[in-house]
């Protein structure tokens, strides 16, 4: 079903899926985030920037009239430079963020391995941190306790079960909150450059996971820099630039693009020109934007 | 903006920040169970004397008050039983300035959460009171042996009015929590406002002294105003309940103690009400600002 659904989405007009009897997942409807970034914070820097005539603050488009219709069992690569807007795409789907223009709906449960490790506390241990983690990410008390040894020999710390997680390896830790992510069993599931961190066996371990959670039919919008991965993972590729979506089709396609971009800004960057690829670039602000 | 959008579709399609507000974290109960458990886990976790350090504060701040104030500045010649009468305005003056000083640091405290995974961000605030309350509780058991240590007997208007003080206490203290938590987001001044705020509630309610001081050396404008504080008549039925009675019950309250009391719960309502409101407004961009 993916293809034909890919297809018609190609050129983002069809937002409410025409025609396609299944109700779409997500839908980003025409939607606008703009950020502010402030210069000054204190009185103090204000008035040393207002005397020097400098601006106090700027504001730019992270997303600029973006609209993208998920059908459910779907998985989508989002593709981008640092700063196109791919992660505050995703933040706008989890909830965490707004939009200032369009809307955002979702249907069914949402969890992110966006960042994972933002819920642990390296105070607690390993067994507290399963708790609490899991039940951040909407699981009830009686899920947890059912899925808990899964949870922890999928994780691969039995050993430092008991263990404070900050006397934790980074591996470990990474390991231990993927392990707690990928068992929560969301309908749409959000998935941003995690894949990055582990050992090359977890990573092979983690990928079946997506895998096996993809072959559920679940929903899921991952965001990587491996384009060869997620040629591989996803069938459809979306492709940002400077906050727009500039192509929505075959996931292959849109990794050609991806390298199309990086190569410019590689040049941009040897010639001196700074980063930016193209007008208007958004380069200088990757760190707010990504 | 979507505000006016249907908070769910026909087709199950809703906004993906619709699970939150206030009553949400009634249903996240389990959630919050675990991180009032955290807080009170890790905030000591490392020390030597654990959680003891809750009882060393107001145990220094007790024999301060008793010997500077009591035995130096002659009080304890002037109020009968002064020990308990501080006392028992103490525990309910921590309660409200601990739950103000940790609530405004609850949302910022919890930044890399609230950046990155959606979740009702009343939790936080919620559970800082809850951690509070927990503190409280010990503080209240050695009140109540004290008092029946000074001769006292539990009566029901007393009892009545201790509920009723306590009620308020809670509710001004959620309420006025919410606000300082949202506002402390944008300003981080508000931090330090907060901890110089506390030094002033503990001298403006009647605990180390009592209200007829004001009474008979202050202007009646500055007298109406001190009445007017929720605190006042919350500290005043505390005392009322759980000192008064052991004494040789010759001391005259504030006029109309209930009314002013059923009064400044009605004011505490108004400002929970509205700090509701205002933390729901301003959590729309947490996630930016942190």
């Amino acid at each position: 079903m993916s293809s034909d659904a890919t297809g018609g989405a190609r050129n983002g007009a069809a937002v409410n899926g025409g025609g396609a009897d299944v109700p779409p997942s997500i839908v980003i409807d025409r939607v606008s985030k703009r950020f502010t970034l402030r210069h000054a914070r204190s009185i103090k820097e204000m008035t040393v920037r207002a005397m020097r005539r400098e601006k106090l603050s700027e504001t730019f488009n992270a997303l600029d009239d973006v609209s993208l219709t998920v059908r459910p069992g779907e998985t989508v690569a989002l593709m981008g430079l640092n700063g196109s807007g791919k992660s505050t795409l995703l933040k706008l789907i989890s909830g965490v963020m707004r939009p200032d223009r369009g809307r955002v709906l979702v249907r069914g449960r949402i969890a992110g391995l966006i960042d994972v490790g933002a819920g642990l506390h390296p105070e607690l241990t390993g067994r507290e941190n399963v708790y609490l983690n899991a039940a951040i990410l909407g699981m009830g008390e009686r899920e947890i306790r059912a899925k808990f040894d899964q949870i922890v020999e999928f994780s691969g710390v039995q050993r430092f079960l008991d263990n404070q997680v900050k006397f934790y390896s980074s591996g470990m830790f990474m390991r231990l909150a993927f392990a707690i992510a990928a068992h929560t069993e969301p309908d749409i599931f959000l998935i941003d450059e995690v894949l990055a961190v582990g050992d090359p066996p977890f990573r092979e371990k983690c990928l079946a996971r997506i895998r096996e959670l993809r072959g559920e039919g679940r929903t899921m919008v991952i965001v990587a820099h491996d384009i060869r991965m997620l040629t591989q993972l996803c069938d459809r590729g979306v492709m940002m630039r400077d906050g727009r979506k500039v192509f929505d089709g075959d996931v292959a396609e849109a990794g050609a693009l991806w390298r199309e971009d990086r190569q410019a800004r590689r040049l941009a960057a040897t010639s001196g020109h700074g980063g930016t690829p193209g007008p208007g670039g958004t380069a200088g602000h990757n760190g707010t934007a990504s | 903006m979507t505000a006016a959008a249907p908070r769910v579709a026909a087709d199950g399609l809703r906004p993906p920040e619709a699970d939150g507000g206030l009553a949400q974290v009634f249903r996240r109960r389990y959630l919050l169970r675990l991180l009032v458990r955290r807080e009170l886990k890790a905030r000591y976790k490392g020390s030597l004397l654990g959680l003891g350090w809750s009882y060393v504060r107001p145990a220094v701040h007790f024999t301060v008050y008793f010997y500077v104030i009591g035995v130096f500045m002659g009080m304890d010649r002037a109020v009968q039983h002064f020990p308990v009468y501080l006392f028992s305005g103490m525990v309910l003056v921590n309660l409200f300035t601990e739950t103000l000083h940790s609530c405004t640091r609850s949302v910022t405290g919890n930044a890399p959460l609230v950046k990155k995974v959606f979740l009702p961000r009343e939790l936080f605030p919620v559970a800082s009171l809850l951690v509070s309350l927990v503190h409280f509780l010990p503080g209240f058991g050695i009140l109540l042996a004290a008092s029946a240590a000074y001769g006292w007997r539990p009566t029901p208007a007393g009892l009545g009015g201790a509920v009723l003080a306590f009620a308020i206490v809670v509710v001004l203290g959620l309420g006025l929590g919410l606000m300082c938590a949202a506002v402390n987001v944008y300003f981080r001044d508000l931090e330090q406002v907060v901890d110089i705020l506390m030094i002033v509630i503990t001298w403006t309610v009647p605990m180390i002294y009592p209200w007829t001081h004001v009474r008979d050396q202050a202007p009646d404008w500055v007298l109406d105003a001190y009445l007017a504080n929720p605190l006042v008549s919350a500290v005043s039925l505390f005392q009322r309940a759980f000192w008064f009675p052991g004494t040789r019950q010759d001391f005259a309250f504030p006029p109309d103690l209930y009314a002013r009391a059923a009064v400044s719960l009605a004011v505490a309502a108004a400002v929970l009400a509205a700090g509701r409101l205002l933390f729901a407004r301003a959590q729309r961009r947490f996630a930016e600002e942190l």
